[in-house]
C-alpha cells in the first residue's frame, strides 16, 4: 500500500474545483487512457491578469487526482508569470511530499499547466506540441521533457527518471538513452546504474564479438520485445552480418512502425561495433510477423 | 469499522481449527522432528500425520508430498530441478499469463542458453491449445501451466495438457495455488508430474508449500545441505507451518462443495449487481471456467488505485490490475496478454472471496459501489456529462 500524506489523502477524497470552467483562456490537457493518467485543467485570467478560476478532471490514481486539485488551489491568484514558474517540486512540496513512484503525478500537473499557459499565449492553439525528440516510445516522453526532470529535480539514477516522468518504465528499452543523458547532463556517472558495455574502441576476438552481441540481445533488446509479446533469438554471426529470428507476437508492438531489424541494428551498433549489420533469418520468417523487415 | 475482505486470492484468514492446532508447536513441542530424542521425536508423529492429511487433499501417496517454505519456492524448485534432471533438453514451455514465480524463472532461463515459449491467451483468457500442442517437442524439458489463473480465476484444460506431455515424454508442472481447496483433485487418476500449491491461500498460515511430485519424475534438489524431506528439500521443517496446512488440508477437504456453491453464489450476487448498478463495466476472463470465488470487474475511464482506495475507506478489501497498484508502469501482464483495452485494463479490480464471507458483507459493497464508481467517474476527463 502507498504511505500518502493526510494531505494526499484530503485532496483524494475531498478534491477541490472539480470540473470545467466556462469559457476558460487556458486549456491544458495531458496524459492518456492508454498511459494511465490524464488531466484537463482549465483556467480563468481576472481583469487584473490573475487566474481567478482553475478547474480539473483527472482520470488516475489517488496521487494523481490529488496533485491536480492541489494544483488548482496552488494557482488561484497568481499572474500568468508567477503560474509559469510553478515546478512539480512545488506541487509536490505541498502535498507534504508523494511516494518517489508517483513524482510523476506532480510532472503531469506542471505539464498540464504549462499547456493551459501556452494555450492561452498561443490564442487558443488546439494542442500542446511535444518538444525534442521521443526517447520513450512506450510512454512517448521527449528528450527535453527527460532532461528537464533531471535537473529541476536533481535526479541520479535512470530509476528516478522513470518515477518523475515515466520513462523507462514499459518495455526498459531506453534505458541505456536515459543513463547516457544522466551522465551528459551531470558530468559524471549516475550512481547504482551499471555501466552498458561497449568495446570502446577496442579490437574485439570474434567469441568477444558474438558474446557481446548475445549480450545486447539480452539486456537492451529482448526485453523491449518481451514487453510486447514478442521475441528475438539470435541464429548466427557471419563476420558483421548478423543473423536472427524474431518469434512471437509484434503485432501490437509499439515498435511495429519501424521495421525490426532496423531496431536491432541500430542498438548492436551503438553496443558492440558500427560496423554490424541485421538480416533475418529466412527460415523462421512466416505469416505471423509479416510487418516485420 | 468491520474488513471485508474480498481478497482471498492474495491470502486468507488462517482457520481458527488450524491456529488452535499449531499453537502448541512453539512453546511447548517445539523440538526438532530430527532429533533423537522422544521430545522431538513426536514432533515427527505430527508431521507424518500432516504429510497425510495433504495427500488425502491430493488424491495421492504422502511420499509424493514435499513441504516447502512457500508456492514461489514450489515453481522454482520445479522448474530448475526438472531442468536438471534433463540437461540436454533445451525448450522450457509456458504461458503469458503465470504468476512470477514461474515466468520469471522461464525468463530467466532464457538467458542461459534455454529456448523460452510463452503460450498465449485468448481475449477471454483462455489458453492457445493448438499452439501448445505444436510446440510441444522432444527437446522440451519441461512444461509449466498454471490450473487456475489468480487475475481473472480462469480454469486451463490442465488435464488435457497433462495427457499431451505425458504422450510426447514431457514432464508437466502446473502452479496449482489458486485451485487446491477450490476444485477437486485426484492425482493418482491424473497424469500431472509436478504440482504447487501454498498454504496461506487456503487458510493455513503464510510461510508454507508443497511441491508435489509424482512417485518416478526425475527432480534434481533445488535447496540443499540436509537430509530432511527425504533428501528432496533440504532445511529444518517448519513444523507449526506444516501442521497447520495439514490441518488446514482436511478442512479444505471438507469445504469443497461450499467453495462450488455458497462462495460462489456469493461471487454471482456480488458481480450481477455490480455489472447492474454500473454502466462501462465488464468481467474479465471466461465466465463459464472460472475458480467459484474470483470475479474480475473493469470499470472503464477510471483508475483502479483510486477505487481500492474508496473502497478501503468502507473497510473493503479488494484488488486491482492496474499500473498504480502494482509499482510498475504498465498494467497487469494477465489482462494485456488477452488484449484488454487500456481504457478496461487500469480500471480493472477484482473481488476475491472465500467460506468466510457473508451475505452481509456482499449486500454491503454492492450499497457502496456504484456511488465510488459515479464519483470518480464524475472527476474523468474521459466520461461525458
Amino acid at each position: 500500500m502507498w504511505e500518502y500524506t493526510d494531505k494526499v489523502r484530503d485532496h483524494f477524497f475531498n478534491p477541490r474545483n472539480v470540473g470545467e470552467v466556462e469559457n476558460p483562456d487556458g486549456v491544458g490537457e495531458v496524459g492518456s487512457l492508454a498511459c494511465g493518467d490524464a488531466l484537463k485543467l482549465t483556467f480563468k485570467l481576472g481583469e487584473d491578469g490573475k487566474i481567478v478560476d482553475a478547474k480539473f478532471k483527472t482520470f488516475g490514481c489517488a496521487s494523481a487526482i490529488a496533485t491536480s486539485s492541489v494544483l488548482t488551489e496552488l494557482i488561484k491568484g497568481m499572474t500568468l508569470e508567477e503560474a509559469a514558474n510553478v515546478t512539480n517540486k512545488d506541487i509536490a512540496d505541498y502535498l507534504g511530499g508523494l511516494p518517489e513512484q508517483k513524482m510523476h503525478c506532480s510532472v503531469m500537473g506542471r505539464e498540464a499547466l504549462e499547456a493551459a499557459i501556452d494555450n492561452y499565449r498561443g490564442g487558443g492553439a488546439e494542442k500542446h506540441e511535444l518538444e525534442g525528440k521521443v526517447v520513450c516510445n512506450c510512454f512517448g516522453v521527449t528528450d527535453t521533457e527527460i532532461e528537464r526532470v533531471i535537473r529541476e529535480n536533481d535526479l541520479r539514477t535512470v530509476e528516478d527518471v522513470t518515477n518523475y516522468c515515466k520513462a523507462g518504465g514499459g518495455c526498459g528499452g531506453c534505458k541505456g538513452e536515459i543513463e547516457k543523458m544522466i551522465e551528459n547532463i551531470r558530468g559524471e556517472q549516475p550512481e547504482g546504474a551499471p555501466k552498458p558495455k561497449t568495446h570502446e574502441g577496442k579490437t574485439l576476438t570474434n567469441i568477444q564479438k558474438i558474446q557481446l552481441i548475445q549480450e545486447t540481445i539480452n539486456e537492451q533488446i529482448r526485453p523491449a520485445l518481451r514487453a510486447h509479446g514478442g521475441n528475438i533469438e539470435l541464429i548466427d554471426v557471419e563476420d558483421d552480418k548478423v543473423i536472427v529470428a524474431f518469434r512471437g507476437m509484434c503485432a501490437q508492438c509499439h515498435l511495429a512502425e519501424f521495421t525490426m531489424k532496423d531496431v536491432v541494428e541500430a542498438k548492436l551498433r551503438e553496443f558492440v561495433s558500427e560496423e554490424l549489420f541485421v538480416e533475418e533469418d529466412s527460415d523462421s520468417i512466416d505469416e505471423s510477423h509479416e510487418h516485420i523487415g | 469499522m468491520d474488513t471485508i475482505y474480498f481478497d482471498n486470492n492474495a491470502t486468507t484468514r488462517v482457520a481458527e481449527e488450524v491456529f488452535s492446532e499449531i499453537q502448541p508447536y512453539f512453546c511447548e513441542m517445539y523440538g526438532n522432528p530430527s532429533s533423537m530424542h522422544t521430545f522431538g521425536g513426536q514432533v515427527g508423529v505430527k508431521i507424518r500425520e500432516a504429510r497425510e492429511r495433504v495427500a488425502e487433499l491430493l488424491g495421492c501417496e504422502p511420499s509424493e508430498v514435499i513441504f516447502t517454505g512457500c508456492g514461489t519456492e514450489s515453481d522454482n524448485t520445479a522448474i530448475m530441478g526438472a531442468l536438471s534432471a534433463k540437461p540436454n533438453r533445451r525448450k522450457v514451455i509456458t504461458s503469458r499469463v503465470e504468476h512470477p514465480a514461474v515466468l520469471a524463472v522461464c525468463r530467466s532461463l532464457e538467458r542461459h542458453g534455454y529456448e523460452v515459449i510463452e503460450v498465449g491467451v485468448d481475449a477471454n483468457g483462455r489458453l492457445d491449445f493448438d499452439e501448445l500442442d505444436k510446440q510441444v517437442d522432444d527437446d522440451t524439458a519441461i512444461v509449466s501451466i498454471m490450473y487456475a489463473n489468480n487475475e481473472t480465476g480462469n480454469i486451463f484444460p490442465i488435464e488435457r495438457i497433462a495427457e499431451l506431455c505425458k504422450s510426447r515424454g514431457v514432464v508437466f508442472h502446473t502452479d496449482a495455488v489458486q485451485a487446491v481447496g477450490k476444485i477437486p483433485l485426484k492425482m493418482s487418476e491424473s497424469e500431472i508430474d509436478l504440482l504447487s500449491l501454498s498454504g496461506h491461500k487456503l487458510h493455513a498460515p503464510k510461510g508454507i508449500g508443497v511441491l508435489y511430485v509424482r512417485k518416478g519424475t526425475r527432480l534434481t534438489p533445488y535447496m540443499l545441505g540436509g537430509h530432511q524431506e527425504g533428501g528432496r528439500r533440504a532445511g529444518t521443517e517448519n513444523v507449526p507451518g506444516i501442521i497447520g496446512l495439514g490441518k488446514a488440508a482436511e478442512l479444505a477437504g471438507a469445504n469443497l462443495a461450499e467453495e462450488n456453491s455458497r462462495v460462489k453464489a456469493l461471487r454471482d450476487k456480488l458481480e450481477n449487481a455490480i455489472l447492474k448498478s454500473c454502466t462501462d463495466a465488464r468481467i474479465n476472463g471466461d465466465v463459464e471456467n472460472r475458480l467459484p470465488n474470483t470475479s474480475n470487474i473493469s470499470f472503464e475511464y477510471i483508475e483502479g488505485e483510486a477505487i481500492l482506495l474508496m473502497l478501503d475507506k468502507f473497510g473493503i478489501c479488494a484488488s486491482s490490475g492496474s499500473a498504480c497498484t502494482s509499482g510498475s508502469l504498465e498494467p497487469s501482464h494477465v489482462l494485456r496478454a488477452m488484449g484488454v483495452p487500456f481504457t478496461a485494463a487500469h480500471g480493472s479490480i477484482r473481488f476475491s472471496l472465500s467460506r468466510y464471507n457473508t451475505d452481509e458483507e456482499v449486500d454491503f459493497a454492492i450499497e457502496k459501489i456504484p456511488g465510488i464508481i459515479n464519483r470518480l467517474r464524475e472527476l474523468s476527463p474521459f466520461v461525458a456529462k
